[in-house]
């Protein structure tokens, strides 16, 4: 499928998941559809909750089950639905062409093994290299994430390596395989802020050099700003607004998007002296799913309409994708 | 505002030693979490305190509270020395200055209410009678607005935003004027931030209360403080008024540290030059020789390696430790 010159390499349809917990079934994740084309960076954000990471967990079955259930929706990748491949074949796309790098480098590698063990193992298990072949690539590519003296570190255990240095390494075992879409689950937040900038800008030059797409996880709106080409915002398992990445911060159609922008700080000052905007309320627990827009009791706009059916991700321009019954400008019904 | 200083730091050192051997123990070495720093903190302002992580900012605001004991160094609140008080002064003085911790998960005891919660300080130093403590306690609830039916409610039924409260409900107990808050945002969502620093904002206005603010995100610092202080490895490395210290880093490591801060903003955000240091904070068990900062300065020269900086006045108001700083 080619959409403005571009073609589609992931496609995400009516993607549904659900976790049975002592409290009853979470809607974690409530029918999400979107595409990503070639080469391009996604933004995901939201807040803790909202459903980003299980949608991305789902879409490769990564998701323990149970709890967790992949209730409907397809995925597609390369014309193949990864829901319905074979354990066997999902293997081989997970870490191959697919590859993800998660939170905290501190829990994702194995304590008790050294850098190179793991780092090897893909290219051994994945590419069928000769373990001589392998260690050379396994330094080749730590050396790629600005790792000096890598054939060295290749005998070091994680612990000797500090935050950055383990999160480089993620990055670099997520390369082995050259993968088509790297999907980055909030790679930057257990980081300090200097050391936060030299993982994005690793990652931003990475993507150029080997033209991978990038899907990039956060709640930090700052770091999507200089990032991402188009974002998604989530809220209560729903996409509620998917925009251009300028489009989306000059001009937020949803209110719960406005309201985020504006409830933030600006190092630049430009906020001082003003109250932050304050979003009241709590995002829902999800423990039915939402018959009404989620974001109803804690909008400013809300009307009647909103309080009785759940809108729908609709388009604006071909580009820009709002679910939500009023217009802002005006405060009435679209 | 006045310009007496409420708090007074006088090369303030906390190391913590390092022992080895598990009968006999021996010191092998210290972690010098905070090391020779100087600052006052004058009433009714808000100073910011902004670092990585592991660079003493928590430990400052500790030590400062006497709830480690400073290796060296003095503290002063108003002309009282803390550093050298008494138990029983000591517990006067607690009255006056309390705290707010970072982790409002692990910072309030699951098994108590939320009414013995915020009710302890007030026993503890006999004030009032039960029934007093209890309207006392709902006044203060309210203060924070939270329900004060919710009194007799445990932690866990409460979000992260609303636990937050509880610990703010609990420092204010004793009326105290300053108060030390420990990153008190760091853990909750970006909705849910904007809620606190608003709250603490109203409670500063309404009770003249004076602030160590410690965070490490700068966007928020700056939006809430009067003054920052920026801390590296144990040090202090610059002090200006809030304005002038973000519009006017004199710092190498202030100038990279705002650099790296997102703007939410793709237009701007695209448009900047960024000062992106090299590797990671050193080791405070093992910090470099002259100016601390000198393994990762973009600008670092032969004299850096040797001499501490002095910590000197650069602009009136702005102080700052660096050789090469104008």
């Amino acid at each position: 499928m080619v959409e403005n010159g571009k073609s589609v390499i992931l496609q995400v349809q009516d993607l549904e998941t659900q976790f049975s917990t002592p409290d009853g079934t979470v809607h974690a994740v409530n029918g999400i559809s979107f595409d990503l084309k070639e080469g391009e960076t996604l933004g995901v954000v939201g807040e803790s909750g909202c459903g980003k990471s299980v949608t991305m967990l789902s879409a490769l079955r990564l998701i323990p089950m149970p709890p967790g259930k992949i209730v409907g929706g397809q995925v597609f990748f390369q014309g193949q639905d990864l829901l319905k491949m074979s354990k066997e074949e999902i293997r081989h796309v997970r870490g191959a062409q697919i590859s993800m790098i998660f939170q905290d480098p501190m829990t994702s590698l194995n304590p008790v093994l050294t850098i190179g063990k793991q780092m090897t193992e893909p290219l051994l298990l994945h590419l069928g290299m000769k373990m001589e072949q392998a260690e050379a690539r396994a330094a080749e590519l730590l050396t790629m994430v600005g790792i000096s003296d890598a054939v060295q570190h290749l005998s070091d255990y994680p612990h000797q390596f500090s935050g950055g240095m383990r999160q480089r390494v993620m990055i670099a075992m997520s390369l082995a395989c050259n993968p088509q879409i790297l999907i980055a689950d909030e790679p930057t937040t257990a980081l300090d802020v200097t050391i936060q900038a030299q993982i994005a800008d690793l990652v931003r030059r990475l993507r150029d050099d080997l033209g991978m797409a990038v899907i990039w996880i956060t709640h930090d709106l700052g770091v999507v700003a200089g990032f991402a080409e188009r974002v998604l915002v989530m809220y209560a398992g729903f996409i509620v607004e998917n925009a251009p990445v300028v489009e989306l911060y000059e001009n937020p159609m949803h209110p719960y998007t406005a309201a985020l922008l504006r409830s933030l700080p600006r190092v630049d000052g430009s906020s001082i002296g003003q109250k932050l905007e304050v979003i009241e309320g709590l995002p829902p627990a999800l423990l039915e799913k939402p018959m009404a827009c989620p974001f109803a009791p804690r909008c400013k706009f809300v009307q009647e309409k909103c309080l009785n059916e759940n809108p729908p991700l609709q388009e604006w321009s071909s580009e820009h994708h709002v679910a939500c019954w009023v217009d802002m400008s005006t405060g009435e019904l679209r | 505002m006045t310009t007496t200083p409420l708090i007074r730091v006088e090369n303030l050192t906390k190391h913590f030693p390092i022992t080895r051997g598990i009968i006999v123990q021996k010191e092998v070495g210290a972690v010098q979490a905070v090391d020779d720093i100087s600052f006052e903190i004058i009433q009714g302002e808000t100073l910011g305190l902004v670092g990585e992580s592991g660079c003493g900012k928590s430990t400052t605001g500790r030590t400062l509270l006497q709830l480690h004991k400073p290796t060296s160094g003095k503290v002063f609140y108003k002309d009282i020395e803390l550093s050298t008080a008494s138990n029983a002064v000591m517990r006067e003085m607690r009255r006056n200055i309390q705290i707010i911790f970072q982790d409002p998960y692990a910072s309030l005891n699951p098994r108590m209410t939320v009414g013995s919660i915020v009710a302890e300080p007030l026993e503890i130093h006999n004030i009032g009678t039960a029934a007093e403590r209890q309207e006392r306690v709902k006044e203060l609830l309210e203060l924070v607005s939270l329900n004060p039916h919710f009194i007799n409610r445990y932690p866990h039924e409460f979000s992260g935003g609303q636990r937050q409260r509880i610990g703010v409900a609990r420092a204010l107990a004793l009326q105290p004027d300053f108060i030390v808050c420990d990153e008190p945002i760091s853990a909750l969502d970006v909705s849910i931030q904007a809620q606190v620093v608003n709250l603490l904002e109203e409670l500063q206005e309404e009770f003249g209360l004076t602030y160590l603010f410690i965070a490490h995100d700068l966007s928020m610092v700056r939006h809430i403080s009067d003054r920052v202080a920026v801390m590296y490895l144990g040090k202090i490395v610059e002090l200006a008024a809030r304005d002038e210290l973000y519009e006017n880093p004199l710092h190498p490591y202030t100038q990279a540290l705002l650099s790296a801060v997102p703007i939410p903003d793709p237009v701007l955000e695209r448009k900047r030059k960024r000062v992106i240091l090299e590797g990671d904070v050193p080791s405070p068990a093992n910090p470099p020789s002259g100016c601390r900062f000198h393994t990762r300065c973009p600008i670092a020269e032969a004299v850096c390696k040797e001499e501490h900086p002095e910590w000197r006045e650069a602009v009136e108001g702005h102080w700052v430790a660096c050789h090469l700083a104008k």
